[in-house]
């Protein structure tokens, strides 16, 4: 499959996948959807990637659905929106969420509908100074979707996350890194340079191990204290398993930097 | 040995694994035989306190094998020689312990819900889309997902063929752990380990009075329940279990 509407490279042990319809603020149409979908299906089956890099191209993030192409028409049947987040975005941050290494996203611009919450879905979430998230749903008589209300009030608090899902008001990127929605805020030019930084440190660590992390992480949400213990065991378990650890440790005990291979 | 089956002994717990990897280990005819056989095996060895059968990480069984069924017509159902088979499997006295990753899926969920104790991976899905091939579910797959589940569940999944995640499974009381699905059958054997440790005989008649429970009413069951508590209480291990706890030591079982 050749992109159109995406970027997409493997170097290094690093995947980056980037939005390209920068004239339509990066707003995902069926065609983009399919391209992401089957860019994290390469990530997915390949056995080099260790961390994958999700930003976009131009001056905005992501604008969430191309209203244009959802072609809403007055007095027509209304349309069934659960068919395309059943389709295309609950897959996605599913997609996000399961991967089993770091999953980076470096929001460049403005990011809105969908497009605001397809980061909190990432891992590591680094954001422009001049980036902003809209949870613009109320606007048109939606929710947000793509997890939205799901990781909002975990990131947030309930009484920020309501404010910000009913007055869909701009968000800026510093307001978001003081709330604890996004992992940091860095200038405008130094985004990308960040942002691929930190995937090529994080493509050369423990990844087995940190995507282990991650769902521990992710369960500690749904688990009672009891049942989160019992994970942190079985996981623990597989981790003690993997060649890193023993990498790790013997690098530790030689004073030498360890090689790990993220298995 | 076995064709569709690997079985190893860990002490005294046998693990079977299914092997038909190419066919999501559908259940065929041999490989239904070749269980029963397995189990028969493990009935009458001495030395295995427990089973525990398990399928591939992708899937436990995804169902029964198609192009056999499909070749057989009404008289060919009346003459099904897998019944013989499963009633086997349902006979089996010893406890069973199914470790099920990946689908579980028409017979494959039968064949899970035959054991005594069910640990799923957390991606394993239970199913019983039989009805979307125009059948419905034929080893039990109406009887005992609905003493598992519940009326409204069972209803569901068996009227409409969408199965259930394994966190589903474990609210609605289907199974009754989840782990990470590589640890699903370590965790398992642990569990037919520690059961395995215990007087044969005691196991095999709480075994029986706990299948009861799910057929006979309050009053039968219970009484059912103290003949076989009483029955016990002529057996030497009963002897063995209640002195090693009053000396605080651990119980050594003969299976008298």
């Amino acid at each position: 499959m050749s992109f159109e509407h995406i970027l997409f490279s493997i170097d290094a042990g690093v995947a980056l996948l980037s939005l390209n319809r920068p004239e339509q603020l990066n707003s995902f149409n069926g065609r983009m959807h399919e391209e992401v979908q089957e860019a994290l299906r390469l990530v997915r089956r390949s056995d080099d990637v260790r961390v994958l890099l999700l930003t976009a191209e131009g001056r905005g993030f992501c604008a969430g659905q191309d209203l244009a192409d959802r072609n809403v028409v007055p007095g027509a049947e209304a349309p069934d929106l659960g068919e395309s987040i059943e389709r295309y975005y609950n897959p996605l941050v599913h997609t996000l969420r399961d991967l089993p290494i770091p999953v980076i996203c470096a929001v460049n611009g403005v990011a809105a509908g969908a497009g605001a919450n397809i980061p909190l879905a990432c891992d590591l979430v680094l954001a422009a100074r001049s980036a902003s998230f809209i949870q613009a749903f109320c606007k048109i008589g939606l929710i947000p979707d793509s997890g939205g209300t799901y990781a909002l009030p975990r990131l947030v608090g309930m009484a920020r996350a309501k404010a910000l899902a009913m007055l869909g008001e701009r968000l800026s990127a510093e307001q978001a890194e003081q709330w604890g929605l996004i992992y940091r805020c860095v200038e405008d030019a130094e985004l990308r340079d960040e942002a691929i930084k930190l995937a090529r440190h994080l493509a050369t660590q423990p990844t087995y191990g940190l995507g282990l992390i991650k769902r521990s992480l992710h369960a500690s949400l749904d688990n009672s204290f009891e049942q989160q213990l019992t994970l942190e065991r079985d996981l623990q378990r597989l981790a003690g398993r993997s060649e890193d650890y023993r990498e790790g440790v013997s690098a530790f005990m030689a004073k030498r930097t360890a090689q790990f291979k993220g298995r | 040995m076995p064709h569709t089956l690997a079985v190893h002994t860990h002490q005294a717990v046998c693990l079977i694994t299914l092997q038909r990897p190419q066919a999501l280990n559908a259940l065929t005819s041999e490989l239904l035989a070749e269980l029963a056989e397995q189990l028969q095996r493990c009935a009458s060895d001495d030395s295995i306190g427990a089973v525990v059968l398990t399928g591939s990480r992708k899937a436990f069984a995804a169902g029964a094998d198609l192009n056999e069924m499909a070749g057989r017509d009404l008289v060919g159902m009346l003459n099904d020689p897998r019944q013989a088979h499963w009633q086997t499997i349902t006979q089996f006295a010893k406890p069973l312990i199914a470790a099920v990753n990946g689908y579980a899926l028409g017979a494959g969920c039968e064949l899970a819900m035959h054991a005594d104790i069910l640990i799923a991976g957390e991606d394993a899905q239970f199913g019983q889309p039989e009805i979307n091939l125009g059948i419905m579910p034929g080893a039990g797959g109406t009887q005992r997902l609905l003493r598992a589940v519940g009326k409204s569940l069972a209803m569901q999944m068996v009227l409409s063929g969408e199965p259930i995640s394994a966190r589903r499974a474990l609210e609605a009381g289907l199974v009754s752990e989840i782990t990470p699905p590589e640890l699903t059958v370590e965790r398992a054997l642990q569990i037919a380990q520690r059961i395995a440790s215990k007087a044969p005989l005691a196991l095999r008649l709480a075994k029986e009075a706990l299948l009861k429970a799910q057929d006979l009413d309050l009053a039968s069951g219970l009484r059912f329940e103290r003949h076989a508590f009483t029955l016990l209480a002529g057996t030497a291990d009963r002897n063995e279990g209640i002195r090693a706890f009053q000396e605080k030591r651990r119980a050594s079982f003969c299976g008298k």
